[in-house]
């Protein structure tokens, strides 16, 4: 299987943020998402894939191309969104476009004209006039029209309303039809990686706390109310990741769900009243309140 | 729109049969409690039982029911897996799913289902106390019942 991207002890310091001993790959034709706190590292692991920030050690490999070494072949099939790129206030989306095709030969201008209608954007108005959540789609744009191999997309749905998300993920559900075609995406809105992502990674305070298949992560965590005075040893019950008590209910939070841990609850004179799924946003809460073992 | 698709064997000769394109578009909600991939089950379960989808039909692939549902590619694997082992569609390789050509797959669907909320019916049974004897005589009165509703009789 090709991998999109490899990572393998990346390390990245800055003067108060360092990204530690990075180890993360992705098989090509996959959508990953990248959960975190603001400031965990995300979009500095997202420059580092995209060539524009050097790693300080450690071995980079994107669509097969050692980074930095063979940055140029790999930016070509190499897509980058993120808000600190800046588009150019007194020109206009077209001189935009154009910009864009006359560097990369893969542009689709049909694709481009599509989402322009899709996206509702006006080509031949200036930048100045445009809105965040327009910026935003226009960069988007410019970046899928080019259908690059590897998109690395940072906060593509941060600050947009509601109908203009919906049109992103519903652009970005057309990039899956193409099994060729991989994506990272970083979000704060834990729905939308949720819903999109085969692959979900949790980044905190530079270090990266689990990286798993969407459905394994959302399979193993359940929440458990029950009946009952007693409270867990966490030494003794791993799998328990939070236990919170108000008189004779109990609510525990549980990060390795099995029937078996129902039977050993029961045997504890706990009375099961409720056993639940947790959403992705609950499961990374918890994760790093407790402490960050996914 | 319709396709010629590969079709069942008979008498020794490859019968193709035409289906209609299915839109592969399900209606999920983000909002709702039951977890994906169990969205995805259902709703393909309820098309088959409806017979929106028959037996024989292709099912969309992966990446395009993924990709007109909204959906990430793994969740829809895991549906579909579900859906395979519980008999509902048959997947060959390299073909693609199918909807399972079983003749009662709709009985079967509605014994699985009343399966499940009978046992669920025997465990709340159990944390009540309730013995055999009591929902015997609770059926009994119940058969009562429905047969006299089934009657039509009025009070």
């Amino acid at each position: 299987m090709t991998t999109a991207f490899s990572l393998s002890g990346v390390t990245k310091r800055y003067e108060n943020f360092a990204l530690r001993d990075i180890d993360l790959s992705m098989p090509e034709g996959q959508v990953m998402g990248l959960v975190g706190v603001n400031g965990a590292g995300k979009t500095t692991l997202l420059r580092i894939l995209s060539g524009l920030a050097l790693a300080d050690a450690g071995a980079v490999e994107v669509l097969g191309h050692a980074m930095p070494a063979q940055q140029v072949a790999a930016k070509k099939d190499l897509g980058f969104a993120t808000e600190d790129m800046r588009l150019f206030k007194t020109r206009t989306l077209r001189w935009h476009m154009d910009f864009v095709r006359a560097i990369y030969p893969g542009w689709d201008e049909a694709y481009a004209t599509e989402l322009l209608r899709r996206f509702d954007l006006r080509a031949e108005q200036t930048m100045t006039g445009y809105s965040h959540g327009q910026r935003v789609k226009a960069l988007l744009m410019l970046n899928f029209a080019r259908r690059p191999r590897l998109l690395l997309l940072d906060e593509p749905t941060t600050g947009l309303d509601p109908v203009a998300r919906d049109e992103v993920l519903e652009a970005l559900a057309d990039v899956l039809r193409d099994e060729a075609r991989s994506v990272i995406f970083s979000s704060h809105n834990t729905k939308d990686i949720e819903q999109m992502a085969d692959t979900i990674t949790f980044v905190h305070d530079g270090a990266l706390l689990a990286s798993r298949e969407k459905e394994a992560f959302l399979d193993d965590w359940r929440r458990i109310v029950c009946l009952g005075a007693w409270l867990p040893d966490k030494i003794a019950w791993p799998e328990i990741a939070a236990a919170r008590q108000n008189g004779s209910i109990l609510e525990l939070k549980v990060r390795q769900f099995s029937d078996g841990l129902l039977k050993r609850l029961q045997a504890k004179g706990v009375e099961i009243r409720s056993t639940e799924p947790m959403s992705l946003e609950d499961i990374f809460v918890t994760t790093v309140r407790a402490g960050g073992v996914a | 729109m319709s396709r010629w698709l590969y079709g069942t064997e008979l008498g020794g000769y490859t019968v193709y049969m035409k289906y209609a394109q299915i839109d592969p578009g399900l209606f999920l909600s983000v909002s709702d409690s039951t977890p994906m991939y169990q969205q995805i089950v259902n709703q393909i379960t309820t098309k088959v039982m409806a017979g929106d989808w028959p037996a024989g039909q292709p099912l969309p692939s992966i990446r395009e029911l993924a990709s007109a549902s909204r959906v990430s590619v793994i969740t829809v694997k895991r549906a579909y897996a579900e859906l395979g082992q519980a008999g509902v569609i048959v997947t060959r390789h390299g073909m693609g799913s199918f909807v399972a050509e079983s003749r009662d797959l709709s009985t079967t669907l509605l014994r699985a289902e009343f399966t499940k909320h009978f046992d669920a019916m025997l465990a709340s049974a159990r944390r009540l106390g309730l013995s055999a004897e009591d929902i015997r005589r609770l059926l009994d009165e119940q058969a009562d019942w429905s047969a006299d509703s089934t009657e039509g009789s009025t009070p």
